[in-house]
């Protein structure tokens, strides 16, 4: 099958009503293909959580999501609860940053996984405990049979996003979600789960979306990537020709702040100020009031994205001078 | 730590606590005013008359030796006679203290059958009218005095409508929840008012958590996540609280029993204060104490029950 399994378009996320709404994440499209890894990447704030939540609806109240997202030729956001409840869990599946939090404490872990697959499946009681086993072993935790009956601050760290995972893949879903699933780890384990998470999209043939702010992440795992700025993709495209060429001004920062382990001693570029609060976007492009690259066009027209080269877009008005500019990370890395 | 090691451990420690709630007791009788001589033999006793009361009750030993006596009464179950009903405490505990225990257990049931469902209506509803009419509701009842309510329901559902009686405790099972019905209900406003306040806050910090967030990812339908995941969780902190409250509503009882004629250890433990009967005061303290300290027992059992982090 070729073509692609998630289509965005034009997704608009606000909170709250009238004038007083906030507009978390503005007009943002995207494709993920099967079997492909889209990293969504940004700063905290850049609206690249709300974006990933808001494919499955899943706002805290006040939140309300507009645009398409056609999911196998099915509009999400036009679906009736119970049909939303069919795909939540059972075809897209979500894991999430901190796994302490995301886990029931009360419950065992076997309820928190049969839960799912009585959702989805049509397992009996023999099945899905055998079905829950039978994942526990999948995503690596030993000793499945006595650990099902602990709790999640039973669990380390590690073990506990895991469970996590465990519990997302239960009904063997097609896409899955993962917003920032090892921020909340220590390196070693963060590798470990990476590994994980791409051995499972081989052997389950997943689309996975993964949603983080660390670029060295983006470079081990993702196939594509598209970079958040203020509610807007700024720039997207396959990860290695935006490492070694970024076209707009904030990847090109967010590239050269990335510390390079082996390299010469230099100075890290880091990007001056913070992003822009919801209710104080600049005019024209919104990094403008950080930028090196800023022109008086920029402080006036907004840029949309448009095709720098074949499947690389970005939204600068400026996006030759940063070619031009070359890309700060050594080619090791986007070799990587 | 297991279930059975907790209870164990938890248990243990009622001994230092019951033995603590034996002093003070013992410490405040003797600093209540008047002495017992004195109740029993009327203002204008002999001085040798008292010597020799004194003498018959023991009170004129030494406070630790007065101390190790009552321990060692209390340990046999032997709590002393009333001094103005000339009948052993323990019989008159175990007459009015059930009364009492009926009427605490009514409230506390009332309280919880009125908050928990209120709560969850007022939490998901929250800022709207429905939150805004129920915790207004409950402002009002909250604010009111014991007595003062007490005497509006006895007024209106007792002598104007004749629904209920105006008094007294009835013969029989039924009969007795039948006239405990608006002393319950009394005894219960302030506690459901707390109850709901405390429980609708926890549920609103529950629906919040990000396992509520991805048990809706997993596709689950509403209620299951409203009853699995969020009442559970939100229930802990209440319970705590809930627990707390049995001995706020314990001493409620004592104006509650007094305005509705109801005649339970509350009632019985005001007539001996004013009646200098220090055997009974002593006596019902002790039972109250015990009482409540098996109640914070329970609540922690049905805590631990409830979230697994207490005991694994």
């Amino acid at each position: 099958m070729s073509g692609p399994v998630l289509r965005v378009r034009d997704l608009i996320t606000t909170f709250g009503q009238g004038a007083q709404a906030l507009c978390a994440v503005d007009g943002v499209s995207f494709d993920v293909g099967p079997g492909e890894v889209l990293g969504l990447v940004g700063e905290s704030g850049s609206g690249k959580s709300v974006t990933l939540r808001s494919l499955l609806r899943l706002l805290p109240a006040g939140g309300h999501v507009a645009g398409r997202v056609e999911w196998q030729g099915r509009d999400v956001l036009a679906m009736s609860e119970a049909e939303l409840r069919g795909v939540r869990g059972g075809q897209i599946s979500m894991i999430f940053q901190e796994p302490m939090t995301a886990l029931n404490p009360v419950l065992p872990v076997r309820v928190q996984i049969e839960e799912n697959l009585r959702a989805h499946t049509d397992l009996d009681g023999r099945g899905r405990r055998a079905r829950s086993r039978e994942l526990m072993d999948l995503v690596g935790i030993p000793d499945a049979g006595r650990r099902l009956d602990e709790y999640p601050h039973q669990f380390s760290g590690g073990m506990r996003q895991r469970v996590m995972i465990a519990i997302a893949l239960a009904s063997d879903p097609k896409l899955l979600l993962a917003d920032e699933p090892t921020t909340a780890l220590d390196v070693t384990i963060q590798d470990q789960i990476l590994h994980l998470i791409l051995d499972l999209r081989d052997a389950l043939a997943m689309s996975v979306v993964f949603v983080t702010h660390d670029l060295g992440v983006v470079s081990a795992t993702c196939d594509r990537m598209a970079v958040m700025y203020a509610g807007r993709i700024v720039e997207e495209g396959a990860v290695r020709d935006v490492f070694a060429g970024p076209r707009h001004a904030y990847t090109r920062g967010l590239l050269g702040s990335i510390p390079q382990a082996g390299a010469e001693r230099s100075m890290l570029l880091s990007i001056e100020g913070t992003p822009p609060g919801l209710a104080a976007i600049p005019p024209g492009c919104a990094f403008n009031p950080r930028c090196d690259f800023a022109t008086e066009i920029c402080r006036a027209v907004r840029p949309d994205l448009a095709e720098m080269a074949p499947v690389h877009r970005a939204a600068c008005h400026n996006a030759e001078a940063v070619a031009a500019a070359g890309s700060p990370v050594r080619s090791a890395l986007a070799d990587g | 730590m297991s279930l059975p090691e907790f209870l164990g451990r938890r248990l243990l420690q009622l001994v230092p606590t019951l033995l603590f709630i034996l002093i003070v007791v013992f410490v405040l009788v003797r600093l209540l005013p008047g002495d017992p001589a004195s109740a029993i033999l009327g203002d204008r006793a002999l001085d040798a008359d008292v010597e020799r009361i004194n003498r018959e009750l023991g009170l004129d030993r030494p406070l630790p030796v007065q101390f190790w006596a009552f321990l060692k009464s209390v340990a046999t179950g032997n709590l002393g006679n009333s001094i103005s009903m000339k009948i052993p405490v323990t019989q008159l505990i175990w007459e009015r203290l059930p009364i009492t225990m009926l009427l605490t257990f009514m409230a506390a049931t009332i309280a919880v059958v009125v908050a928990v469902p209120l709560a969850f209506v007022a939490a998901l509803r929250r800022d709207r009218v429905a939150d805004s009419v129920i915790r207004g509701g409950f402002q009002v009842g909250l604010s009111m005095p014991v007595f003062y309510v007490g005497l509006i329901l006895l007024t209106v559902f007792g002598a104007k409508l004749r629904w209920f009686p105006v008094g007294g405790y009835g013969d029989g099972f039924l009969d007795h929840l039948y006239h405990l019905f608006l002393p319950a209900v009394t005894l219960a406003l302030s506690l459901s008012a707390i109850l709901m306040r405390n429980l609708r806050s926890a549920i609103i910090g529950v629906v919040d958590a990000e396992y509520v967030t991805f048990a809706r990812a997993k596709g689950l339908r509403a209620r299951l996540i409203l009853f699995r995941h969020v009442l559970r969780n939100a229930l802990i902190s209440t319970l705590a609280l809930f627990g707390l409250s049995i001995g706020t509503l314990l001493g409620g009882a004592v104006i509650t029993e007094t305005v509705f004629a109801v005649p339970g250890a509350g009632r019985l433990m005001i007539d001996s204060i004013y009646g200098r009967d220090y055997p009974v005061v002593q006596g019902l303290t002790i039972a109250l104490a015990v009482l409540v300290s098996v109640t914070f027992v329970l609540t922690d059992i049905l805590q631990a029950w409830l979230d697994p982090r207490v005991t694994r």
